[in-house]
């Protein structure tokens, strides 16, 4: 093992990356836009979930509380009232699933339409019936709110972006670019010198987990300073985590990278392994309510563990002990990533 | 020697690209492969050099099989390869030049193949001629013994063909082993002490220029243009060509042949007499020209 040639392997690789300006810019914007966006529109207290259509109403001097409906629906949270002037416009909308409920004004009794293939418009169905019991008497259930702390959407969410930004950043930057080289000849010019695949996929790992870890502290330093993440647990500990799955990452990266020449083939692969991965680790959105197979399988995602890991001691102040399972997982997923691609890895086909 | 090869067979699928090819090669000499284009000239070098294996046979490098070394002993450049994105030219040479353990100064490279002006220059934005310098100093970094040139010329324009040539005859002058494939005859006669003719994979003849000439193709082509020069049908002593605006009349004695067209009372204002070349001797022996 010769450290000179990794090192020089290793240098030009990062130069590649800081020279390629357009992609080196979207690596820390991409990430800042997606937190910014989904934190403006889910974060804030003006998420609607369901749209109601209400006619026969005027945009432009329609007042919600002065209708005659039942003011416990009025004040339901999570609902948009949307007027319309027409009956005909209205069911439209509702036909075209542009809205899940549709009420007509001054009609006695109430009349109301919603589509019985909405999911949606079954839940406003049961809200719009729930407003009009009686409010006296001894409640059926009480009220309790969370104590401590609340852990904001915005700190939830961007412990996955950074993951999901990882994940693609190594993917993508370390499997098609090797593909790439191997297509049109580098990595057999390299081939012709002493240099070992060893030696050549070691500093490749070693970049790009540089990498990795730098797009990291910036994008984290700069919504950080927009949106003051709260870190219940240790930074270290959170960046450690963030290094075994970027790790992890890089690794399969390398996997997928270690035969093949065609770019397009390498894509499909690509693509067939990240939006699965995207979507089941709960990047976006909790899998909570799956079949336990779906989640099973989602555990075969080096993500899902980073994500987990990193959401226990952001959200919850966990240390190394309480994911000492993650990161073992994680260890062994590199392992085995980065023998099997070591051992199929071909300069030129 | 310093290098045996002997019987080296390569297939594709069915196809044997390289068919039992045996040659040496003596140290200080520039060796040549000249053939067409898939004569198996690239597989050939490629399986000396290490890039690919061969099917079977056997390499000697300095009398003992190529060991993890040999690598350090070479210098390689490709018919067509991309380089690392987004280096200098300089840059481009010191990350080849760390993979080395023995090298050539850095400034020394970029001066012999006429670098300098363009050094820190991307490796992308250059013309083709400087491009193939580039690869050549590549080749050069680690002052290699053997350096292996494939189709060196191939693409360039006559005038950056001309400096490349240049190079290559100073890197021969500096005592280096050269091994080069071509497909030009020119540049085979011109840089080569010891052409192998390839054809189908199989060496078809070898030896110096000079020597394939004199063994293949005796005596000069006489060339008369038309419309001027009609021929007088005594001619049966030599053979002749007929082209559309041109007569070519074979001749081993040239001395035989311009007294008989001269007594004859042919114009010979516009002739042209032209030695046999490398060419004439792969068009003998395979019927078909270098290029087709």
């Amino acid at each position: 093992m010769n450290f000179k040639r990794m090192w020089a392997i290793f240098k030009a690789r990062n130069l590649e990356f800081f020279r390629d300006r357009s992609a080196f810019g979207w690596n820390f914007v991409f990430p800042f836009l997606l937190v910014a966006g989904f934190s403006l529109i889910f974060g804030g207290s003006g998420r609607s979930e369901y749209k109601v259509g209400i006619f026969p109403a005027v945009k432009t001097d329609f007042q919600m509380q002065s209708t005659q409906l039942p003011q416990g629906f009025k004040d339901v949270k999570y609902l948009e009232f949307i007027p319309f002037s027409t009956f005909d416009i209205g069911i439209e909308k509702l036909k075209h699933h542009k809205i899940d409920f549709l009420i007509e004004l001054g009609a006695v009794p109430h009349r109301y339409w919603i589509s019985s293939s909405s999911p949606k418009g079954y839940i406003v169905e049961k809200i719009f019936s729930a407003s009009f019991m009686p409010g006296e008497g001894s409640p059926h259930a009480l009220k309790q709110e969370i104590e401590g702390r609340e852990i904001r959407y915005v700190d939830w969410f961007f412990p996955g972006i950074l993951a999901m930004n990882m994940m693609f950043s190594a993917l993508w930057g370390v499997g098609y670019i090797v593909v790439r080289y191997r297509k049109n000849g580098v990595l057999k010019r390299l081939k012709a010198t002493p240099l070992t695949p060893f030696e050549y996929l070691f500093a490749q790992t070693l970049s790009r987990i540089f990498l990795l870890m730098f797009t990291l502290i910036v994008v984290w330093l700069g919504c950080d300073l927009v949106f003051s993440f709260n870190v219940e647990g240790s930074y270290v500990t959170l960046f450690f985590i963030f290094f075994l799955g970027g790790l992890s990452v890089t690794s399969l990266g390398l996997l997928i990278a270690s035969r093949g020449t065609s770019e397009e083939f390498t894509s499909g692969i690509l693509n067939f392994i990240t939006w699965p991965m995207m979507f089941l680790s709960e990047v976006w959105f909790s899998i909570e309510g799956a079949p336990e197979w779906l989640k099973l399988f989602a555990k075969l995602f080096p993500l899902t563990h980073m994500l987990t890991a990193a959401r226990q001691v952001m959200n919850d102040g966990a240390g190394l002990l309480t994911i000492l399972p993650e990161i073992g997982i994680l260890i062994v997923m590199i392992l085995v990533f980065l023998s099997l691609g070591a051992a199929l890895f071909s300069w030129s086909k | 020697m310093i290098l045996e090869i002997a019987d080296i067979t390569k297939f594709y699928g069915q196809t044997a690209a390289v068919d039992d090819v045996s040659f040496n090669i003596q140290p200080g000499t520039c060796f040549g492969l000249l053939g067409p284009n898939g004569a198996g000239k690239t597989t050939t070098i490629e399986i000396i050099e290490g890039i690919r294996n061969p099917d079977s046979g056997k390499i000697l490098y300095k009398g003992i099989p190529r060991d993890a070394n040999f690598k350090e002993d070479i210098g390689i450049q490709f018919q067509s390869t991309s380089l690392l994105a987004y280096l200098s030219i300089r840059e481009t040479l010191k990350t080849f030049q760390t993979m080395y353990k023995k090298t050539s100064r850095l400034e020394d490279v970029i001066r012999q193949c006429n670098l300098e002006e363009i050094a820190d220059q991307p490796n992308d934005k250059i013309s083709g001629g400087q491009r193939q310098r580039l690869l050549l100093a590549l080749a050069l970094i680690n002052n290699p013994l053997l350096v292996f040139l494939d189709e060196p010329s191939t693409g360039l324009d006559p005038q950056a063909r001309r400096n490349l040539w240049d190079l290559i005859r100073k890197i021969k002058q500096d005592g280096k082993t050269i091994i080069l494939t071509t497909h030009y005859m020119e540049e085979a006669q011109l840089l080569c002490d010891i052409v192998a003719i390839m054809d189908q994979g199989k060496i078809i003849a070898q030896g110096s220029p000079q020597n394939l000439i004199t063994q293949y193709c005796q005596g000069v082509t006489v060339i008369l243009q038309k419309p001027q020069a009609q021929l007088p049908v005594n001619l049966d002593q030599f053979k002749v060509l007929e082209a559309p605006d041109h007569y070519e009349i074979e001749a081993k004695d040239i001395d035989l042949c311009l007294k008989t067209l001269m007594a004859a009372g042919v114009d010979l204002r516009d002739m042209t007499v032209r030695s046999p070349n490398l060419e004439d001797v792969f068009l003998r022996l395979t019927g078909k020209q270098l290029r087709e």
